[in-house]
């Protein structure tokens, strides 16, 4: 009896042992357990202590950041005219409800990312330099992006409904933003489309276009027929060997030259086709990279099965190898959006290009600091979000794992 | 040599039915190298056909074009009336009526074990999403695993995945099925699981052809062995006769090192 009794005590489940160690034997352990880590421990804390108190000083005493809350209209969005500014709040409207109604669908990372975008949006509300109207546009993107999220939670096909919504966002949000020339919508020349809307026009489209094109591309590499393969080939390996400023200027040129003669087009979109072209020879080469990993087995178990080749590319080989180019894609991009930042060459005035044109304001003399440091946070900040999410993005599909 | 295997062609047991697929002649070269070297066999509809030989002799690659893996460069191969070729259409239609599983299992591990089971059904044989997903139901309970439909194969274990892939190959519902090396890359306590579905499905009357290290089953639900050395068979019969009373020489030092 007494012996079963131990028995039930033993079979107890017995919770692991707890690692607890104070904090001043992490210190020891981890910053001071010999005198060389001892020293560097020291000096690093006394540069860091210097950057640190330093930078706050100059962020919070010297800095006069009026260069940038007064000029902040023209940072987002440039010229474009203020009568006909809610045609991009209308767009952003449009985005906003997208991102609320993917994270309804999608949640996760999705829900993340309308957060940091809500986060912006309250950040802009609540400093006081915005103008009222602003304000007013901005709770109701706020507004939009939480009906999305019940709307994508809650309304049946809301997955489909996100989808072609999504692919509808850019081509829409360009005419309305360019307009028609009629009634309420007179046309805005792209001349004035400046700032950081011109630079996140720019990326858009060169990334969301250059993905279907670098899939073709890496598809027509490994094809049968000579012609279509070589022709990939070339165009892969002629555009890669060529930087994106000469790109940029060669799309000034040469793409008139197979346009039907007295049709001009936009220098914007002149633009956006060089990058398209550039941003697609990269991509071709990533997803070339994806369709690799996948093993033989693969291919000849669609085979066997009686999938004809296109779908076997279309359901088991592409799903499989753009999983697993994530990271690249998502690289792919950041440094696409970056290099935008090269239109100002070809006479575009991108973020870049306004803090230039604002820091030789005679009013703003000398603040080319506070310029510089705000564009360079704007760039972070989107650049950060697009790898951060794709980090989550990547652990919630299980990229790496088999 | 030549005469030896002529006389294989003429055995009254592989007369007797109707053949489902006639291999005549059938040659294969890597390169140079010649991997098979005139192939003859008959086999007849729900013949259980278990191949045996060394590593390196030949078996998968005869079994691979079968369903047109590979390709033949000499000879025939006829599977129902239909003699394959390099017209992709009859390769095609061919395929659908054979059924393969790898040592690897291959199952597409981006999709649930029902939608890997679905596939086929759905895009192929073109039938509506409910009546592919009944039937991959039924398939499931069949191999004994109904329970993990709504995994990904990662998430299974090898026995497991394996029973999957022949569901998979059963999807198409196909009049031949064609194994090579099922269990070879299973742990051995998941070797019996797999091996059990396959001998339900040898009782069920589909034709099968087996490439297989594991003898027991080999005499058990064997119709017929055949023993590939060197990219030739060079001896063929019953698991009673083979096992018992082999003939070739080689044959009983395969037998000696595998027994
Ligand atoms: N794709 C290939 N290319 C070149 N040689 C191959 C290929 N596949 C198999 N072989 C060679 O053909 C011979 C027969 O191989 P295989 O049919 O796999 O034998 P088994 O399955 O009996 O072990 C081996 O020598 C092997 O190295
Ligand atoms: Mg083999």
């Amino acid at each position: 009896m007494s012996e079963n009794l131990k028995l039930v005590e033993y079979t107890k489940p017995i919770a692991p042992p707890v690692n607890s160690i104070g904090a001043l034997e992490w210190l020891k352990k981890n910053l001071f357990n010999n005198w060389f880590n001892s020293v560097l421990t020291i000096v690093s804390a006394i540069v860091l202590y210097l950057v640190v108190t330093n930078a706050l000083y100059w962020v919070f005493i010297e800095a006069q950041w009026a260069v940038i809350s007064n000029n902040y209209k023209l940072f987002m969005v440039g010229q474009y005219p203020v009568s006909e500014l809610w045609r991009v709040w209308v767009a952003l409207l449009f985005a906003s409800l997208l991102f609320g109604m993917s994270s309804g669908v999608w949640k996760g990372t999705m829900i993340r990312i309308a957060s940091i975008l809500t986060l912006i949006y309250l950040l802009h509300i609540i400093v006081p330099f915005t103008a009222t109207e602003s304000k007013v546009w901005l709770s109701a993107q706020i507004g939009v992006l939480i009906f999305g999220y019940f709307l994508g939670s809650f309304l049946p096909k809301a997955k489909w409904i996100t989808l072609i919504g999504w692919f509808f966002v850019i081509p829409v949000s360009i005419l309305l933003l360019r307009g028609f020339g009629i009634g309420a919508f007179p046309l805005v020349r792209t001349n004035l489309w400046n700032g950081l809307l011109l630079t996140i026009l720019i990326s858009i489209v060169a990334i969301v276009l250059s993905m279907p094109i670098g899939v073709l591309l890496a598809l027509g590499r490994t094809s049968k027929l000579p012609a279509i393969k070589y022709f990939c080939i070339s165009y892969i390996e002629l555009i890669r060997g060529i930087p994106l400023i000469t790109i940029l200027f060669m799309a000034q040129i040469i793409v008139p030259l197979f346009l039907p003669p007295g049709m001009a087009i936009d220098n914007v979109v002149r633009v956006m086709i060089g990058a398209t072209l550039f941003t697609s020879a990269y991509m071709a080469e990533n997803v070339r990279g994806g369709l690799q990993s996948i093993p033989k087995g693969q291919y000849e178990a669609a085979k066997t099965i009686g999938l004809n080749p296109v779908q076997t590319t279309t359901f088991i080989i592409l799903p499989q190898a753009l999983r697993a180019i994530i990271p690249t894609i998502v690289g792919q991009s950041i440094s696409m959006f970056k290099d935008t930042t090269l239109v100002a060459i070809v006479g575009l005035v991108d973020l870049l290009g306004i803090a230039q044109s604002v820091k030789s304001n005679p009013d703003f003399l000398g603040r080319h600091m506070e310029v510089y440091i705000f564009i360079a946070f704007v760039y972070w900040v989107i650049a950060y979000t697009m790898s951060y999410s794709s980090r989550r993005l990547e652990k919630s599909l299980g990229v790496g794992e088999r | 040599m030549a005469q030896s295997q002529v006389k294989i062609v003429e055995d009254p047991a592989v007369q007797e039915g109707e053949a489902i697929i006639t291999c005549t002649n059938v040659n294969k070269w890597f390169g140079d190298m010649h991997v098979l070297k005139d192939v003859n066999l008959n086999i007849t509809k729900g013949e259980v056909l278990v191949i045996l030989g060394p590593s390196g002799s030949g078996k998968s690659t005869f079994i691979r074009t079968i369903n047109g893996l590979e390709e033949i460069q000499k000879g025939d191969i006829e599977i129902d009336g239909v003699t394959l070729s390099h017209d992709i259409k009859a390769v095609e239609a061919i395929r659908k009526d054979t059924g393969m599983v790898f040592q690897q299992f291959n199952l597409f591990p981006h999709m649930t074990i029902l939608k890997n089971i679905m596939l086929a059904p759905i895009w192929v044989r073109k039938k509506p999403k409910k009546e592919a997903e009944k039937l991959a139901m039924e398939l499931l309970e069949r191999v004994g695993i109904p329970e993990q439909a709504d995994k990904y194969p990662g998430q299974l274990s090898g026995g497991q995945q394996q029973r999957v892939a022949i569901a998979r190959a059963l999807a198409m519902q196909p009049e031949i099925m064609l194994f090579d090396e099922p269990t070879s890359a299973l742990d051995p306590e998941m070797i019996k699981e797999v091996l059990d579905v396959m001998k339900e499905l040898a009782r069920s009357g589909i034709t099968m052809i087996v490439v297989t290290h594991e003898m027991g089953f080999a005499r058990e639900v064997a119709d017929r062995i055949v023993l590939f050395d060197n990219g030739e068979i060079i001896e063929m019969g019953t698991p009673v006769e083979l096992f018992d009373n082999p003939q070739h020489d080689r044959t009983k030092l395969f037998l000696s090192q595998i027994l």
